[in-house]
């Protein structure tokens, strides 16, 4: 997997998950969404089926982000398989509620 | 990044959603983005660099934006009510430009080098075509600039603030969630499309799904009764505009509109006494006061609903005066108050407050950053923030009076004189004097009906603060020129205290 940079757009091989890069770590990560490693968006679709351990799903507007925040995915588009890192899944990041001011 | 990317995701999740709303146009999501891409191919096809828009609020108004991220190139919203040589001079720093406007100012602006005018009914109807929408292939580089936005210019010539693609989706992601609003939900965009709060309305409205009302003129009247017929639930407006509708209300009798749940204003000192007249009349409006500049991408820091209800109700007068304070500093936003040689101040101590944070750009065309080394933003309004890390403004840190070497804030000295029961509006600037260098002088507007002279007026601030405060020279006046934006033009006033 390469470095990621923000503004980058991903999309997972075994799904319909698509994510924008909004903060990443320096140096490589092994990225993965459904069980599969992660493509750039603009590749052709690769094929192959979800890893059931990895079967929870993004949903669209979420946030994603790796237990120390170094990572921070934005879900552009949803699917069926879920983010993770070397393994460790991806946590949903918590909205803070605020008042609209425009 | 790309602000295409956020109309992507509304277009994708809740495409039949109705996006925006101008007297009979409605524009779903889903049309809304078909429609940029149409207008993104037109804009690539006339090979001009930016795209401008010299017009009221209409639908054209989202389409130029987004066709113009979708296109690459920087959208460039003009004030409409320029004229002359001042607009002029503006359009010569944008072109080559394609130019939206109404029917009226097309016919005077065709025919000069590098300006493609194009009507708002034949760039709306374009944008409705059955041209298909193009590749989505719009840059996601951070660094594309997306919007130039002429800063008011009540000090000189206006400069161009220019607003990358990063800070308006960090703006947005920062402090909104996606798909947040009810289906049934409506925001009234009253502000002009040239101010950055009208382009904020637009980018947030989009991204949590709720409905944009657009006012395109605003009265009291067109204001109330809009919200009425559009079941309008959220509503921003800047202090003159909320002012005028309340003095509509009283006047009336009339009622608030009976879906509006929640009530925000900004972009101008607002008196408290027109904040306590709103809580009055509408006490069950959820209120904000956003503040926020145009380099900063909009709002930095609310004063929420819960903050005006607790301020409100409470005897202690620390959490009281929060009434009239900005509130406290969104997530991801840092705000520090700093002495004239940059040094931090701790709570209480009154300076300049800069701001750092992923929104912030603080950049001007063909002008150095002024974002320091550090990442912090120097405003250039002044204020402090209290024990709660709440903010108060004080004013331009350019209007400081400097007198006999003492620094004097007029806000303090505004705020004291608009305490006396029978001053409805005051500005407090300095002027020159042989002996101070500067001195305090006000333009003092009185309520309706009441009396007060000089003397008595001077006293007041005598009683309140240091003699040095006390305003040596007080005029009365009917109003005090603000622009349409609610900011106060203190240069005319400064004239009209200072005839040399």
């Amino acid at each position: 997997m390469a470095t990621l940079k923000a503004g980058s757009r991903l999309k997972s091989a075994v799904c319909g998950t698509q994510v924008m890069v909004i903060a990443a770590p320096a140096g490589d990560l092994e990225l993965t969404c459904g069980g599969a490693a992660m493509v750039e968006a603009t590749a052709s679709a690769a094929g192959g089926s979800i890893d059931p351990e990895h079967k929870n799903g993004t949903q669209i507007g979420k946030r994603y982000v790796n237990e120390d925040a170094t990572l921070e995915l934005l879900c552009t588009k949803p699917g069926e398989g879920s983010l993770a890192v070397a393994g460790t899944p991806l946590k949903l990041k918590e909205a803070k509620a605020l008042p609209s001011s425009d | 990044m790309n602000l295409m990317m956020l109309l992507e995701m509304a277009a994708e999740g809740m495409g039949e959603r109705t996006a925006v709303v101008c007297d009979a146009e409605r524009w779903s999501q889903a049309e809304l983005f078909a429609g940029a891409g149409r207008i993104a191919a037109r804009v690539r096809e006339s090979g001009v660099e930016r795209v401008g828009l010299l017009d009221v609020s209409s639908p054209a108004v989202p389409l130029a934006l987004f066709g113009s991220a979708w296109a690459g190139r920087p959208f460039v919203p003009l004030n409409y009510r320029l004229s002359g040589p001042e607009l002029d001079a503006l359009i010569e720093r944008v072109k080559p430009v394609l130019l939206v406007t109404d029917a009226d100012r097309a016919g005077k602006l065709g025919g000069r080098d590098g300006v493609e005018v194009i009507e708002r009914e034949a760039f709306l109807a374009l944008a409705r075509g059955t041209a298909p929408t193009p590749e989505r292939d719009w840059s996601m580089e951070p660094e594309d600039v997306a919007i130039w936005l002429f800063t008011s210019g009540t000090t000189g010539t206006p400069k161009a603030a220019l607003l990358r693609q990063r800070h308006l989706v960090s703006y947005i992601l920062g402090s909104v969630e996606f798909m947040s609003a009810d289906e049934a939900d409506a925001a009234l965009v009253s502000v002009p499309p040239y101010h950055i709060a009208g382009m904020a309305a637009v980018l947030s409205s989009i991204y949590s799904g709720r409905r944009i009302v657009q006012l395109p003129a605003f009265s009291p009247e067109g204001w109330l009764e809009t919200a009425e017929r559009e079941r309008v639930t959220n509503a921003f407006v800047v202090p003159t505009m909320l002012a005028r509708v309340v003095e509509a209300l009283e006047a009336g009798g009339g009622k608030a509109p009976g879906a509006l749940r929640a009530l925000a204003y900004g972009g101008g000192k607002m008196p408290l006494p027109v904040i306590e007249r709103v809580m009055r009349l509408m006490g069950h409006l959820d209120l904000t006061n956003a503040y926020g500049l145009t380099e900063t991408s909009s709002t930095i820091a609310v004063l929420g609903p819960e903050d005006h209800r607790e301020a409100a109700a409470s005897d202690d007068p620390a959490v009281r005066r929060r009434l009239a304070s900005v509130g406290r500093p969104l997530p991801g936003v840092e705000v520090e108050i700093r002495d004239p040689e940059g040094k931090p101040l701790p709570a209480g101590g009154r300076g300049e407050i800069c701001v750092r944070g992923e929104q912030v750009s603080g950049e001007y065309l063909g002008r150095a950053s002024r974002v320091g080394a550090d990442g912090w933003f120097p405003t250039n309004d002044g204020g402090f923030l209290d024990e709660g890390g709440y903010l108060f403004l004080e004013g331009r840190i350019d209007d400081v009076i400097v007198r006999g070497g003492e620094n004097l804030s007029p806000g303090e000295i505004e705020d004291v004189l608009l305490d006396h029961p029978a001053v409805a509006d005051v500005a407090v600037v300095g002027v020159p004097d042989v002996e101070w260098g500067e001195a305090v002088a006000a333009a003092v507007v009185l309520k309706a009906g009441a009396t007060a002279s000089a003397d008595e007026l001077q006293d007041w601030v005598r009683k309140h603060l240091r003699s040095s405060r006390v305003p040596q020279r007080i005029r009365f006046e009917l109003e005090l020129p603000y622009n349409e934006t609610g900011k106060l033009l203190r240069r005319k006033v400064r004239e009209v205290l200072d005839p040399s």
